[in-house]
């Protein structure tokens, strides 16, 4: 068995093991933890691939961004978890037999998997040579040409994302004390105190 | 030798993995996210390898966009579920009905 085989099956186990470990786990933070061991699989497998610049990209986005989010919501949350988890017998073996249905069906699909004569002539971009351009150089010719439109769009789809979580989460709580800048700026020294002449030894 | 097909198995399993999940944690919404991350992940295996198998960029860039959209509903679907624990006090998914749909 080569070192690549190896790799392959050490990344493949790991990732659909924990992968399964997500959706079996009692706690949601162990389920956030396998998660990211899966993400992390992933990107494995993609450098294995030889897709260097999406295994990146997954290590970045998925488990720097969207897993730390996951983590702080689950240990933020007041939830009694256990509680969620009641019903999970019950669902059991509807779950097992639709997944299996799936997987039986996926298994045809792929058994009888053909690629067409002509798949290779209608390649939209065909990969160039790694001596040449290496994978990362390679996608950002492409994004940055041929697909600017998608790019800006899937910018403006994360600004709005990001203004939604904003809007959705932001509240405006009345009972706490706050600063108001205008009145404090606006805040007149002759009425707002008052000098007195004491004479020594009188006091008040 | 590491086929296409190897990788296609991959992104199966995890793809139902992610199925199964839903349907094991119908209670649980943060659980359920954590699925379709997972589906979401097996869809990416699946382009990077035909991507590379037919010797074509356009899938790569594809997961790109699907890694775009996958972390933008990621943090729509937290922030509406923040906002939902703090009007209700509960995430569970059957007391979501303040809609009666």
């Amino acid at each position: 068995m080569t070192v690549t085989a190896m790799a392959f099956y050490l990344f493949a186990l790991t990732g659909v093991g924990s992968g399964l470990l997500v959706v079996v786990a009692r706690n949601p933070v162990h389920s956030v933890l396998w998660l990211i061991l899966s993400f992390f699989s992933a990107a494995g497998l993609f450098v294995l691939m030889g897709a260097e610049f999406v295994a990146m990209l997954l290590a970045i986005v998925y488990v720097g961004a969207v897993a730390v989010l996951f983590l702080f919501v689950v240990m933020m949350l007041d939830v009694d978890f256990a509680e969620l988890k009641g019903g999970m017998q019950r669902y059991m073996p509807l779950g097992l037999l639709i997944g299996l249905i799936l997987l039986i069906e996926l298994g045809l699909v792929y058994g009888h998997w053909n690629v067409a004569d002509s798949a290779q002539a209608l390649r939209q971009s065909p990969t160039p040579a790694i001596e040449d351009t290496h994978n990362t150089l390679a996608l950002g010719q492409l994004i940055y040409t041929d697909y600017i439109y998608l790019f800006q769009a899937s910018g403006l789809i994360l600004l709005v994302a990001m203004i939604g979580a904003i809007v959705l989460t932001l509240r405006h709580r009345d009972d706490i004390k706050r600063q108001n800048v205008i009145q404090q700026m606006h805040r007149d020294p002759a009425v707002a105190m008052e000098l007195k002449d004491i004479k020594p030894g009188q006091g008040l | 030798m590491i086929s296409l097909e190897h990788y296609l198995t991959v992104a199966a399993m995890l793809f139902v993995i992610g199925i199964f999940g839903i349907f094991l944690n119908r209670k649980n919404v943060i659980v359920i996210l954590m699925s379709i991350e997972l589906m979401l992940l097996a869809v990416n295996i699946n382009l990077v390898a035909f991507s590379v198998h037919l010797g074509d960029l356009v899938g790569q860039i594809f997961t790109l966009f699907v890694l775009t959209v996958a972390a933008a509903e990621a943090a729509i679907g937290l922030a509406i579920l923040v906002c939902f624990f703090r009007n209700r006090g509960t995430i569970a998914v059957e007391d979501v009905n303040v809609m009666k749909g």
